[in-house]
């Protein structure tokens, strides 16, 4: 009896709090898709808010890729050297390092922000361009990329594959391309799939460091939700769904993926 | 070349970048909070002038109620989850951390879709409910961002946790609400304390959701973003992001001692 009753209590919350997060997800798709939201539904469904969207913010969708794949290659290029570096000399010094480069998980982005603008801001050129956004996404997604790499890793004997590998003759270089980036596959992909998604949805450093011509997705998100109709803010974060959950899976998914195979 | 050379050719990107993009920027805003009128006297400034302790006791306030609210809620939900397999639980699974990716403004839009003007809430009640501009709406949006994260984290422990214990605590007459404080809390512990202090320090820097949100309320983050773009007073806006992420850099730091885990931060 008693235990029921604690089930029915447990069962209660859980759902409310899927009706708390849900509800209003739901009630945003649904106001992308109204003909007028004050109204309700029964003033028809219509796709005119979400092309009225792609007139307004296609560029800055397009921006938001374009910088989604271009922190991708960067915390690649310094992400994957770095993360087999830290698993072949564990230390004080290299938990250090890690330690260090994954302040920006715990600083909010905000004063990371107001850091890069005091250092870099009088630099017009630098600050102008698009480069100066993705020097924050960057700095944001890093420590992702180097975790996840590092983790699997650091689950497997890589001083003995390499060591064998060396012995048949093989230059550093070689064990690195054939050795190592293969195993690491997973922790890559997981990365990857994790730099992507953070990027796309990053907001509270790129609020302080875009310009009026350089807006990304959810820059132009806190735009619309500003200055626009609630039916055009709708549809916009309603293209926004459409891109962030499906990668949001597939990161869950390669995420636990690695993580088996770390451990 | 060496072994050892081609390792240490390996870190270089990362030493360069973490360099010249992290280490140098926050010691210039370190100087930068002091190079003001004031120099040092402005880190006394923030306990000294009513409007900053004021917003960091509100701050800190509805950071503390979002990360009870969270573990209260995730942890009865966690458990539940872990506990119980029946049909729909992957969706229940799925609906509750689908947020995760939700960056801060979207979360603060959302809130206004439920307590603003032409919110629900608003429609369906009699009388005129809006409180999506109100301490309250800033609460349920930073507990929004929270669930995800907590549930995630408690869930990982909770599934370690052996079952046998509580079976044992029961035909040793305990009642449910004896096993929940005697057995299963004490075996989460850790978890909570570490998805807590995650909780707090993401809702004390939480700049997205506050600023769709708190238009008229003085939380930190909204308060380093006016000094910084209206008051233009750069000093203090230094100062409190300084004295913000230490905060946060700390508490981050035992959750993760304590859990292993790491959870984006940001809203």
């Amino acid at each position: 009896m008693f235990r029921s009753k604690t089930k029915l209590l447990q069962l209660t919350v859980t759902l409310t709090a899927c009706a708390f997060l849900l509800i209003p997800t739901l009630m945003s798709v649904l106001a992308g898709v109204t003909v007028n939201y004050f109204k309700g539904v029964s003033s028809g469904l219509t796709f005119k808010w979400v092309l009225n969207v792609w007139e307004l913010y296609a560029d800055s969708i397009f921006l938001s890729l374009w910088l989604a794949i271009a922190c991708l290659i960067v915390t690649l290029i310094i992400g994957l050297p770095a993360a087999y570096g830290l698993a072949r000399h564990p230390g004080w010094l290299s938990r250090l390092l890690e330690e260090f480069i994954s302040l920006p998980l715990a600083v909010p982005g905000l004063a990371l922000a107001l850091a890069l603008l005091q250092l870099y801001g009088t630099l017009s050129g630098f600050r102008t361009s698009w480069t100066f956004i993705l020097v924050g996404h960057v700095l944001y997604t890093l420590p992702f990329m180097v975790r996840s790499i590092l983790a699997v890793l650091a689950a497997m004997d890589l001083k003995t594959l390499e060591e064998g590998a060396a012995s048949l003759g093989a230059s550093p270089w070689q064990r690195f391309r054939d050795i190592v980036v293969p195993n690491a596959m997973p922790g890559i992909l997981a990365g990857a799939l994790t730099v992507v998604t953070l990027s796309i949805g990053e907001f509270n450093l790129t609020w302080m460091l875009h310009t009026p011509y350089l807006k990304t997705l959810p820059v132009g998100l806190a735009d619309s939700y500003a200055s626009m109709r609630l039916e055009i803010a709708s549809a916009y974060t309603l293209v926004f769904f459409v891109l962030i959950v499906p990668l949001l899976m597939a990161m869950q998914w390669a995420s636990a993926r690695a993580q088996r195979i770390a451990q | 070349m060496t072994n050892r050379t081609f390792v240490l050719t390996c870190l270089t990107p990362l030493l360069i970048f973490s360099l010249a993009f992290l280490a140098f920027p926050l010691m210039r805003l370190f100087l930068a909070s002091v190079e003001g009128d004031n120099g040092w006297a402005v880190y006394l400034d923030i306990i000294r002038k009513p409007r900053y302790i004021n917003t960091l006791v509100l701050t800190v306030l509805v950071s503390l109620a979002t990360t009870f609210a969270a573990l209260a809620v995730s942890t009865t939900a966690g458990m539940f989850l872990v506990r119980n397999k029946f049909r729909g639980r992957n969706i229940l699974l799925s609906i509750l951390t689908l947020p995760l990716a939700f960056p801060g403004v979207v979360i603060g839009f959302l809130i206004i879709l439920l307590g603003g003007r032409q919110g629900l809430i608003n429609q369906i009640t009699p009388g005129h409910v809006v409180f999506a501009y109100s301490v309250l709406g800033l609460f349920l949006g930073y507990l929004y961002f929270s669930i995800p994260r907590v549930l995630l984290t408690v869930m990982a422990a909770a599934e370690k946790l052996d079952p046998a214990l509580e079976e044992a605590a029961r035909t040793l007459g305990a009642n449910p609400f004896r096993v929940v404080v005697d057995v299963i809390l004490p075996g989460l512990m850790p978890s909570l304390i570490a998805s807590g202090a995650i909780a707090f320090a993401t809702a004390m820097g939480a700049f997205g959701t506050a600023f769709t949100l708190a238009t008229n309320i003085d939380v930190i983050p909204m308060v380093i973003y006016t000094e910084f773009t209206l008051s233009a007073n750069i000093a203090m806006a230094a100062a409190l992001s300084i004295v913000l992420g230490i905060v946060t850099w700390i508490l981050l730091l035992i959750a993760r001692s304590l859990s292993g885990t790491t959870v984006a931060a940001g809203g």
